[in-house]
């Protein structure tokens, strides 16, 4: 009988690993519980550092995967039982799946802006996650993106549910800095004379090119970067925001209006992830994002024989990076299997 | 007016919508190279007058930029373009020309 | 503004407030400033709304003002606090009251140090039974005076003859609304809605026909704090910090400033005034300025009771055009003479701040 393997999640990590590891001949279960292939992937339009089409990587997953999958789409896991070598996972329409392993690839959440009460999300107007706005860029590429507001001026505000004691989070989210960067430019290419305000910590721009781009949103752009985070937002009688923050460079408080506001909301561990975890007894951080086994030489199996880690279950990720990680992985599962 | 024994203190927060940024229009054009600083300060710690006196490069175009103009002049006469912060910027800010730049727009402007 | 955003975090902070059997401490100086207020609040519980309120004469200070400018030191006022609450324990009441946000603030912080600190409780007892021979139980809830009027505030809107509404245009008022810092900073969860969107006079404001204004300042400090304006030369600061939040809600064209602190109403009334004489800026319609009401009076205003009963003409902002805009009647022959009628003289006009002369 030939070894197989349910791979959870069918993100970016899930459809690559499941690629790789149908193409070595392991059969593959791939559960998913949306309607559709994919995850965050299909949230975002343009992706740092190049700002290329989103889609062209999702064409590029799914046409990598092959017959030798059997997709599972809607479908929730009720539970998971690890018997000897074996898995059994329940699934809440009733079906069981068995596998000899099993790949977590649920992935992340992002941080419900709403917890942050003085940014007023959810209750002044004219504020928005960057989530919303990768949304808007991606479904409203013929109109004009602020056709509705008079936006002369943007304000973007860097780290929110991430570095954060009072949101619960320590870390850094890692990628937000250049997703707000890369935003900047794509609000300014749309509305040439708009002001562009980035408030900042600082500014983590590690992986290559993304440092360049800083200096191409300043350079080209005119992207202005204001260091100093945040501390609130209200709203003025024309319902344009008010913010205030202190500008450490000068080392004064500082106060200016801006038409709208996009909060760079962080990565938290997604709850399913968490309830899988527990199910199976994997090591969370204290960041509640998932341990592998070491974190610089195993980094993609976990403590358990036959649990494999995936993408940014284990925390903040880029799309390049957990494409490589799932591959990585594939291998870990295949040599597992042998 | 009766003598109260204290007064009102003026706000020393940056009311950015209200300041004037004509002059940080006029800098902004005449180099714009000052877009690419990143506040690092490598130009303000080289700085040879910067050590006895109060002269701060990178806080002065800092508050160019957000038009608070009040002090600048008295500060800025400091500067003996000596061009030391010029080698040293990281980003290749022509440093002397602001320095220049910010002498004429502020007596252009009358301030 | 979405209101439902706002609706979401105040259902986070809810406390309980008791409806009845109070034991109710007054402030300092409450009556000086606000000589009404205290009045009004017994005749509203006692005579409205048919709650049994008692106080006991030989009740002190909770030493709030004398701890928070550090004359006195936590032991002395904790055990002060202590004798409060056995003055209460002996007439058998368990539900406290404060008329003071300051007030409110200290006993908070009391019962919470007692709570994690339980050394701290056992000495209380042994200081207040050596002082002065007294044992006392913890009160079963502790809430400020506008939080039994904000639980009460749809029957005053039920039993009140005027809505805060403006009878030329028909339009709700607007208002300011400002919280004592002692209310609801220090431990949000002990204030109705929390830290950052207050509800408790919201809730007043809104029952009784008005609109609340939410301007950027909102949260900004009046400036009454203790240390900031008890040495005179620190008033500055206190001053700027009141005229910043004016200035910021200028633009929204608020009718009247309501709030729920003996200091705050008082700053926000007389710095009006002061800023008028310094730099000739009034606030406001007319150069008349914002009316200031504590929540006691103008739950006396809804209910209908005679403005110069409630104190309303020691006011330095005048009250009467706000008087006007609601349309309670009043009689400006009254304002400036005593219980029987008698002439108490007239203070003199400021030079700038106006006093209302015109009814229209």
């Amino acid at each position: 009988m030939s070894k197989s393997a349910i791979i959870i999640g069918g993100g970016a990590a899930g459809m690559e690993t499941a690629s790789q590891l149908a193409r070595l001949g392991i059969e593959v279960d791939l559960i998913e519980k949306q309607s559709r292939l994919g995850g965050h992937l299909n949230s975002w339009d343009r992706l740092f550092p190049n700002r290329r089409d989103s889609k062209e990587v999702f064409e590029y997953l799914e046409q990598d995967m092959n017959d030798g999958i059997s997709l599972h789409l809607n479908a929730e896991i009720e539970t998971i039982l690890k018997a000897g070598d074996r898995f059994t996972l329940s699934l809440r329409d009733g079906k069981e799946l068995h596998s000899d392993a099993l790949v977590i690839a649920t992935g992340y959440e992002v941080f419900d802006a709403r917890k942050k009460e003085e940014y007023g999300y959810g209750i002044y107007d004219n504020v928005i996650t960057s989530v919303e706005l990768e949304e808007f860029f991606r479904n409203n590429k013929q109109k004009n993106l602020f056709e509705g507001i008079k936006s002369k001026r943007v304000g973007i505000v860097h780290c929110v549910g991430s570095r954060d004691e009072k949101a619960g989070n320590l870390y850094c989210s890692k990628l937000c800095c250049v997703t707000g960067v890369k935003q900047a430019i794509e609000i300014k290419e749309l509305m040439p004379d708009a002001e562009i305000f980035c408030f900042y910590m600082d500014l983590r721009m590690f992986d290559r090119h993304f440092e360049e781009m800083y200096y191409e949103a300043q350079e080209k752009w005119g992207i202005q970067f204001i260091r100093g985070r945040l501390s609130e937002a209200s709203e003025n009688p024309d319902h344009t925001l008010l913010l205030k923050l202190e500008d450490t460079l000068t080392g004064l408080p500082l106060k200016m209006k801006v038409d709208l506001l996009i909060l760079l909301v962080g990565f938290i561990p997604s709850p399913e992830t968490r309830r899988l975890a527990a199910m199976l007894g994997l090591k969370e951080g204290d960041d509640r994002f998932l341990c592998p086994a070491d974190e610089h030489t195993i980094t993609n199996s976990t403590t358990i024989p036959g649990v494999f880690l995936a993408g940014t279950v284990k925390g903040p990720a880029s799309i390049a990076s957990t494409i490589t990680d799932a591959r990585s992985t594939a291998l870990q599962v295949a040599t597992y299997l042998k | 007016m009766k003598p109260f024994g204290y007064t009102i203190t003026k706000d020393r927060q940056i009311d950015f919508d209200a300041n004037d940024r004509e002059v940080t229009g006029f800098i902004n054009e005449v180099e714009p190279s000052i877009r690419l600083c990143m506040g690092c300060g490598s130009c303000t710690a080289t700085c040879s007058a910067g050590h006895f006196t109060d002269l701060n490069i990178r806080r002065i175009h800092t508050f160019v930029q957000r038009g608070e103009l009040q002090h600048l002049k008295k500060e800025i006469m400091k500067c003996m373009l000596c061009g030391k912060c010029q080698l040293v910027c990281p980003r290749g800010v022509n440093l002397r020309n602001l320095i220049l730049s910010i002498h004429t727009a502020l007596e252009k402007s009358g301030i | 503004m979405k209101i439902e955003g706002k609706q979401r975090i105040w259902l986070d902070y809810q406390k309980e407030i008791a409806d009845d059997h109070f034991f109710y401490v007054r402030s300092c100086v409450r009556q000086n400033f606000f000589p009404g207020s205290e009045k009004t609040f017994l005749r509203i519980l006692q005579s409205e709304l048919s709650k049994d309120i008692y106080e006991n004469p030989s009740h002190t200070t909770c030493s709030g003002i004398g701890y928070h400018t550090d004359i006195v030191p936590f032991a002395t006022s904790m055990t002060m606090v202590a004798r409060q609450f056995a003055l209460m324990t002996e007439a058998g009441y368990e539900n406290f009251t404060t008329s003071c946000i300051t007030s409110f603030g200290l006993y908070s912080e009391v019962l919470e140090t007692w709570h994690h600190f339980p050394e701290t409780e056992e000495k209380t007892r042994e200081f207040l039974h050596k002082a002065t021979g007294r044992e006392f139980k913890k009160p079963n809830n502790v809430s400020h005076a506008s939080d039994i009027i904000f639980r009460f505030r749809k029957e005053i809107a039920d039993k009140g003859k005027y809505r805060l509404v403006n009878q030329r245009t028909g339009q709700p008022l607007k208002v300011v609304e400002h919280i004592g810092c002692h209310y609801s900073k220090m431990f949000p969860s002990k204030g109705v809605g929390g830290a950052e969107y207050p509800y408790v006079l919201v809730g007043m404001i809104e029952d009784w026909g008005g609109e609340v204004i939410d301007y950027p300042e909102r949260r900004h400090c009046c400036g009454f704090g203790f240390r900031q304006y008890l040495v005179q030369a620190n008033r500055g600061f206190s001053i700027s910090c009141s005229k910043k939040k004016f200035d910021s809600m200028e633009p929204y064209k608020p009718d009247m400033i309501l709030t729920n602190c003996p200091g705050c109403p008082m700053f926000l009334d007389r710095w009006q005034y002061a800023i008028s004489e310094m730099e000739g800026k009034t606030y406001g319609e007319n150069g008349h300025g914002i009316p200031v009401l504590t929540y006691e009076e103008l739950a006396g205003l809804v209910l209908g009771y005679n403005p110069w009963d409630l104190g309303l003409q020691v006011h330095q902002v005048p009250i009467e055009p706000l008087l006007d805009k609601i349309g309670i009647p009043y009689d400006p022959e009254m304002k400036f003479r005593g219980a029987d009628g008698q002439d108490l003289g007239k203070p003199d006009p400021p030079s700038v701040l106006k006093f209302y002369t015109e009814k229209v």
